[in-house]
């Protein structure tokens, strides 16, 4: 029997087509970076600036006192003695194995996405929850940021930036951000009818709305969020590096392409025991607040 | 009689997409299951027309579905009507603007909610003075209105509780407080009660009945249960499928009642009980030598000496001045329509 051609070869766009195709957007963008590259660079310069300020804050300041601080905000985070020992032991462990000034990067390029994170997270899930428009249009592109490859965002970032902090920094938030505004749309879309409308029939405005009711009663869930950004920005340490963010995945790295086993793991270690560390200081923080809306019935 | 306080005239709500276009054809007389199997258009309020009287008491009642929460969400317009008018004395409540809606229900009303709708993240006194920082009243002068009010419900001591700390009835004595708390002329009560068992719900009713022996607002209190309503009701409205079917006295309601869905509701209301000696009484026939009994007692307490003389009784106002009378056969013919 004969198959017509059709069937069995998709018939596909021509090699002379694609390639003009692909011309035309790579030039169109190459253009675009040339004309505003540099403006958009500027536009991130204090972002930049408090990056580079903190990082040098962070390694600069005598490691006895760093940790100290860390030990103090840990605890009052957390309420728990157990947690700020073994962040003792856990930040001791980093120093002797000559990691600290890497991780002092780490945490804070991962402290200024979160902030950033925070700071445009929020509003836009507001925005999200007063209205099912910009719902239908937010959601899909959050998707898209989840789920697309952060190789290929890398590469109009790389073109636009260049390679270094911010290109990285931006690659971070685009990757962690979505959890941060899908938590705080959620949040206040899940505020109860009645509480919302007893505010309503005392006359209450929406700035009132927003702030008396909806937002505090969202809290625990919008830190819910929060804790699931800091683990995704601490994830995409190691891609960040590859664009020249430095931190620990600079070793996890340099360690993948010698095939140096203890440094990959040693690092690799670093940023879990971060990761744990964050995690749980976030969490017992979200859940106090939690208890604190409850109260406790004696 | 007092003025008329609340006017509510023509009033059409009809839930759905293209609202607008079904209010002629409700005027033609579809009714509530037909919108809904026909047009896919929930019908909620069919052609309400009710006047409320200054410092009364006004209960409106129905099955679930019949329109009555839907009514009082009309009043400070948490629901827009499809067609129609609110007049609170006179203004058009409709036809506020967003500040004038805003100010209105920051002054004029107050609302109690069935599940009570307390803010669980601030503690009774945050919450009983909601009105008053809402409305930007300065601390000090807030907190003592607060403390007045939670005296008043009796919580003097859980003001820095938190609402679920507290049990259900104590829970709607803070609705209570806050809504009384910006001082409106108007209280909305949504099923106040209808979430508590009966004898947190009978002294709630005895403290609402007290409170407003002095305070004198204008009541509007939605409920489903006739009981409630009879005790509280200066006057009863009587919603079904989003149409008002009856709206008068208790005594009407019961002696009188409009349709079948009316008598029905009433069927197994202890009438004895209920009724007032007054409500029956024969005007024309007055008796000077017989025991006397008070307008205002029920049935019910003048039937044992009714039973002893078996005759009738003359009925005297307060002042002692006779006024009507009531004899056995009557009590009888009353008691036997039941």
């Amino acid at each position: 029997m004969n198959i017509p051609e059709f069937l069995t070869v998709f018939p596909k766009m021509g090699k002379v087509d694609y390639l003009a195709f692909k011309k035309a957007i790579d030039g169109a963008f190459r253009q675009f970076s040339r004309a505003y590259g540099d403006s958009i660079e500027s536009f991130f310069d204090p972002v930049l600036y408090f990056l580079v300020n903190l990082e040098k804050l962070l390694q600069n300041t005598p490691w006895p006192i760093v940790i100290m601080v860390f030990l103090l905000l840990i605890y009052y985070g957390s309420r728990s003695i157990y947690l700020t020992v073994g962040s003792l032991a856990a930040f001791l462990f980093i120093a002797y194995f000559g990691m600290w000034q890497d991780t002092m990067s780490t945490v804070s390029i991962i402290g200024v996405c979160t902030l950033l994170a925070i700071g445009l997270g929020i509003p836009i899930g507001i925005l999200m929850s007063g209205s099912d428009r910009v719902r239908s249009a937010v959601v899909p592109i959050l998707d898209i940021m989840q789920t697309m490859p952060s190789f290929v965002y890398l590469i109009p970032v790389v073109m636009l930036l260049g390679i270094g902090k911010i290109p990285g920094l931006l690659a971070i938030i685009i990757y962690a951000i979505p959890p941060m505004i899908r938590l705080t749309d959620l949040g206040i879309r899940e505020v109860d009818k009645e509480v919302l409308e007893a505010a309503d029939a005392f006359g209450a405005n929406r700035i009132q709305k927003l702030f008396r009711v909806q937002l505090p009663l969202a809290l625990p869930t919008i830190f819910a969020g929060i804790n699931q950004t800091i683990m995704m920005a601490l994830a995409m340490v190691v891609i960040a590096s590859m664009i020249g963010v430095r931190g620990l995945g600079q070793p996890v790295l340099k360690a993948i392409s010698n095939q140096y086993l203890t440094m990959g793991l040693l690092n690799g270690f670093a940023i879990v025991v971060l990761a744990v560390i964050f995690d749980r200081v976030s969490q017992s923080f979200g859940k106090r607040l939690q208890q604190h809306r409850a109260g406790s019935r004696e | 009689m007092n003025k008329i306080k609340i006017k509510i005239e023509n009033l059409y709500k009809i839930f759905g997409p293209k609202a607008k276009n079904f209010i002629q054809v409700v005027r033609d007389g579809t009714d509530k299951d037909e919108l809904l199997a026909k047009h896919n258009h929930v019908l909620g309020l069919d052609n309400i027309n009710l006047d409320i009287y200054d410092q009364s008491i006004q209960v409106v009642m129905g099955l679930s579905g019949s329109g009555k929460s839907t009514l009082i969400r009309h009043i400070n317009r948490l629901i827009e009507p499809t067609e129609g008018v609110v007049l609170v004395d006179n203004q058009d409540v409709t036809q506020f603007d967003k500040n004038e809606l805003l100010d209105f229900r920051r002054t004029r009303t107050g609302m109690v909610f069935q599940r009570f709708g307390l803010f669980p993240h601030q503690n009774i006194i945050e919450n009983v003075k909601l009105g008053l920082s809402i409305k930007g009243v300065d601390k000090s002068e807030s907190n003592e209105t607060a403390m007045y009010w939670i005296d008043k419900v009796g919580l003097n001591g859980f003001e820095f509780k938190f609402p679920n700390q507290l049990s259900g009835g104590m829970q709607q004595r803070v609705g209570l407080a806050r809504a009384l708390a910006t001082d409106p002329d108007i209280l909305l009560m949504d099923e106040a009660f209808s979430a508590l068992d009966p004898l947190i719900r009978s002294d709630m009713q005895d403290q609402l009945l007290d409170l407003q022996k002095n305070l004198k607002k204008t009541i509007v209190f939605i409920t489903h249960d006739l009981d409630e309503a009879l005790k509280l009701g200066d006057s009863i409205a009587i919603l079904n499928g989003g149409k008002l079917v009856q709206n008068g006295k208790p005594e009407d309601i019961i002696l009188n009642p409009a349709d079948d869905y009316v008598a029905k509701f009433v069927q197994d209301v202890n009438r004895a009980k209920v009724l007032k000696v007054k409500s029956i009484m024969n005007t024309n026939n007055q008796l000077n030598d017989a025991p006397k009994i008070n307008m205002n007692d029920s049935i019910e307490s003048c039937l044992p000496t009714i039973l002893e003389t078996r005759a009738a009784l003359s009925i005297v106002d307060d002042d002692n001045n006779i006024i009507g009378s009531i004899s056995d056969k009557e009590v009888a013919s009353i008691l036997r329509s039941n």
